[in-house]
């Protein structure tokens, strides 16, 4: 059983001059609605509510607030199968996204994905892949339309440390390095690929090195500090920006939760993930926030309950959808019917 | 006018990247090798590598990025060498451009051509010598066309772009240098409609791609014995022309199937169950097929020569079906 403790400091360092309360208010407001919203989902899982498969971000919520609010709506963001985090923060209606795992016609994507597959297209949110590094090349493609059309706008593609063993992760590197298109990588290392310990996948454990082989310039960051993440990303799209390179980010991060809801956990210790709740991304916020008084103690109650109450809602909402009729099975395979089946 | 296989698809993709900003070439050597089949020679230096883009070989990177490409608004057309090579990017072919429109719920479409080289006949063994079609012909999501004539290799291509899903077109190796007659506008028949190549009345020959010249010169043959065989040419593989395919078979009653694919879960298969299913009572005899022996394609000629259908092979599954049949009376 592999044993890991959260090496990563502790959080000490002082709050930047930019941290204030609205910001505050709204990191840890988009925080908690992750936590909540995908503790209800777990809930309704074991009801029997959602079914198929469910992967929790839960203590994984810093990366999604950090990375996703230094894009802008022109942004494109290319997610992966743990994306219920990164939909929410990109703005998608909550009841939108618990429709999606329900399967209802309401969903984000009528039902048709679930969990792992939740799109927007007004909300340039390119979906959750859910096949590891299938959405890389995607993402550099994304990046070349926009280049060759001269949008302004950058391309954020989510990926777990599983990935950095596919070929498409360094196919895609490689590419758009070599053809310099505006992709920010976004590796979310919460160190299992599904029970794979990190150092049981990769001969080379520091995955931000790994942009060195492709002359991408890269950075790591403690991606359960809410803090330092934003500040990281926060200067990586200002350099794929700049530049209208890539850039590869790596957030360093846990997931509290199992793999799936299917996953018994045999792989990690109980004392490994309890060492990491320590670190938890968002009793280090609280916790900085009210080291800084930057937010009073009733508002900081009043963010969870209104966490709570988005989450209900959007349980309602979902509960309230309907099934898409069978009749539409074969509704958007194509654009348009068969011209001839 | 007469022109190549290889130049009429030329003249296509010349014609597209000038028709339409979005459209851009990228592939494996397509610019300054000017591709390896010679078909986008001169492109790059017409257009400029920003539109005739070489790439690496990472074929799931590259097709990946053609598919983002796509739903990001341009009309990429991406080259794969071979069918063999493009196994490297069934991941992003299945899992994602064929998805993407029913998986979203339809808010991503995917306007995307891929065109590759397949087929044997060159001796160049068991890795690239495959005719694996038929494997992408089995997914829904997505369109795979197979021009067998020069025209066709013009035309289908404009055609290909029209089309808001990905389109995959198959280009038999063989018939690159094969000369023929070239129109100046698309014709009469759709994309996705099959061709009559020759009109018969005793039995339906049914073949795509490079097996369709195979299939007219067996019906010649078969023309001097007194049997008049109809040529049908799938040009579409999926989606499947059933009505022109049925409409040959009920005519004519008996049917061949010709498919370079090999026999075991083909797309021969496939036609022959439809036929069963649709038109069993209008049948005089089983249907029959062509196919790929159940090997790795050999290297030497006639190893080579003997594993794939042949025009000896089809005539005498001609000659097999045109038998008389136990207790039928014709």
């Amino acid at each position: 059983m592999a044993t890991r403790e959260a090496t990563l400091a502790p959080l000490t360092p002082p709050s930047p001059p930019g941290l204030d309360a609205d910001t505050a208010r709204a990191w840890l407001g988009k925080m908690l609605l992750i936590r909540r919203f995908e503790e209800k989902a777990a809930e309704l899982y074991s009801a029997g509510k959602i079914r198929g498969f469910l992967h929790l971000s839960i203590g994984e919520e810093a990366v999604s607030v950090a990375a996703i609010g230094a894009l802008t709506e022109q942004d494109n963001i290319v997610s992966t199968y743990r994306e219920h985090g990164h939909a929410l923060v990109r703005g998608l209606p909550p009841g939108a996204v618990m429709a999606e795992l329900f399967g209802k016609a309401n969903g984000a994507s009528r039902g048709r994905g679930g969990s792992m597959h939740i799109f927007d297209a007004k909300r340039r949110f390119y979906g959750g892949n859910a096949i590891v590094a299938g959405g890389l090349p995607f993402a550099v493609g994304l990046a070349l339309a926009d280049r060759l059309q001269g949008r302004d706008a950058i391309t954020a593609c989510f990926f777990g440390d599983g990935a950095v063993a596919e070929g498409e992760f360094h196919e895609s590197l490689n590419l758009a390095s070599l053809w310099q298109v505006p992709v920010l990588f976004l590796c979310e290392n919460n160190y299992y690929a599904m029970g794979t310990a990190l150092e049981r996948h990769q001969a080379e454990t520091d995955i931000s090195v790994k942009g060195t082989a492709y002359r991408m310039p890269s950075a790591a960051v403690d991606g359960m500090d809410v803090v330092a993440t934003a500040a990281a990303v926060r200067q990586a799209v200002a350099q794929v920006r700049t530049s209208g390179g890539p850039f590869l980010l790596e957030c360093r991060t846990y997931r509290f939760r199992a793999h799936s809801m299917y996953d018994p956990e045999l792989y990690r210790s109980k004392e490994e993930v309890d060492q990491w709740k320590l670190r938890d991304p968002i009793t280090l916020f609280r916790g900085r926030i009210e080291r800084d008084s930057l937010l009073a103690g009733a508002e900081l109650e009043q963010l969870d309950r209104e966490a709570r109450e988005t989450t209900d809602r959007a349980v309602a909402f979902a509960e309230a959808g309907e099934w898409e009729p069978v009749a539409d099975l074969l509704k958007d395979v194509y654009a348009r019917e068969q011209p001839c089946a | 006018m007469r022109m190549t296989y290889r130049e009429a698809m030329r003249t296509a993709l010349r014609e597209a990247l000038t028709a339409d900003p979005r459209v851009f070439l990228m592939g494996e050597d397509v610019g300054r090798y000017g591709g390896a089949y010679a078909v986008s020679k001169g492109l790059l230096e017409q257009f400029g590598p920003e539109r005739v883009r070489d790439t690496p070989l990472s074929e799931s990177a590259f097709v990946g990025a053609g598919i983002g490409a796509a739903v990001g608004g341009m009309r990429p057309i991406v080259e794969v060498m071979t069918v063999n090579f493009s196994l490297l990017a069934l991941d992003q072919v299945v899992n994602t451009a064929a998805t993407l429109r029913h998986m979203s719920g339809g808010q991503f479409g995917v306007p995307l051509v891929v065109r590759m080289a397949t087929g044997a006949g060159r001796q160049v063994a068991a890795q690239h010598s495959h005719s694996l079609e038929g494997w992408y012909a089995h997914v829904p999501g997505i369109k795979v066309v197979a021009p067998a004539t020069a025209h066709d290799a013009r035309w289908m291509l404009p055609a290909a772009l029209r089309e808001p899903d990905p389109v995959f077109i198959f280009e038999h190796a063989m018939l690159y240098p094969e000369e023929g007659e070239v129109g100046d506008t698309p014709g009469p028949l759709p994309l996705f409609r099959a061709a009559i190549r020759r009109p018969g009345r005793d039995l339906t020959l049914i073949a795509h791609g490079g097996s369709v010249g195979k299939a007219l010169i067996a019906a010649e043959r078969l023309a001097r014995e007194g049997v008049e065989a109809e040529v049908v040419d799938l040009r579409s593989l999926r989606p499947l022309d059933d009505a022109t395919i049925l409409e040959s078979v009920r005519r004519c009653h008996r049917a061949v199937v010709i498919d370079e694919g090999w026999r075991t879960g083909s797309l021969a298969a496939e036609i022959a169950s439809r036929i069963g299913e649709a038109a069993f009572f209008d049948l005089d005899a089983p249907v029959a097929r062509v196919c790929t022996a159940e090997v790795p394609i050999p290297y030497p000629k006639h190893l080579e020569d003997a594993a794939l259908p042949q025009p000896d092979g089809i005539c005498a599954a001609a000659r097999g079906v045109l038998k008389p049949t136990p207790g039928v009376t014709v």
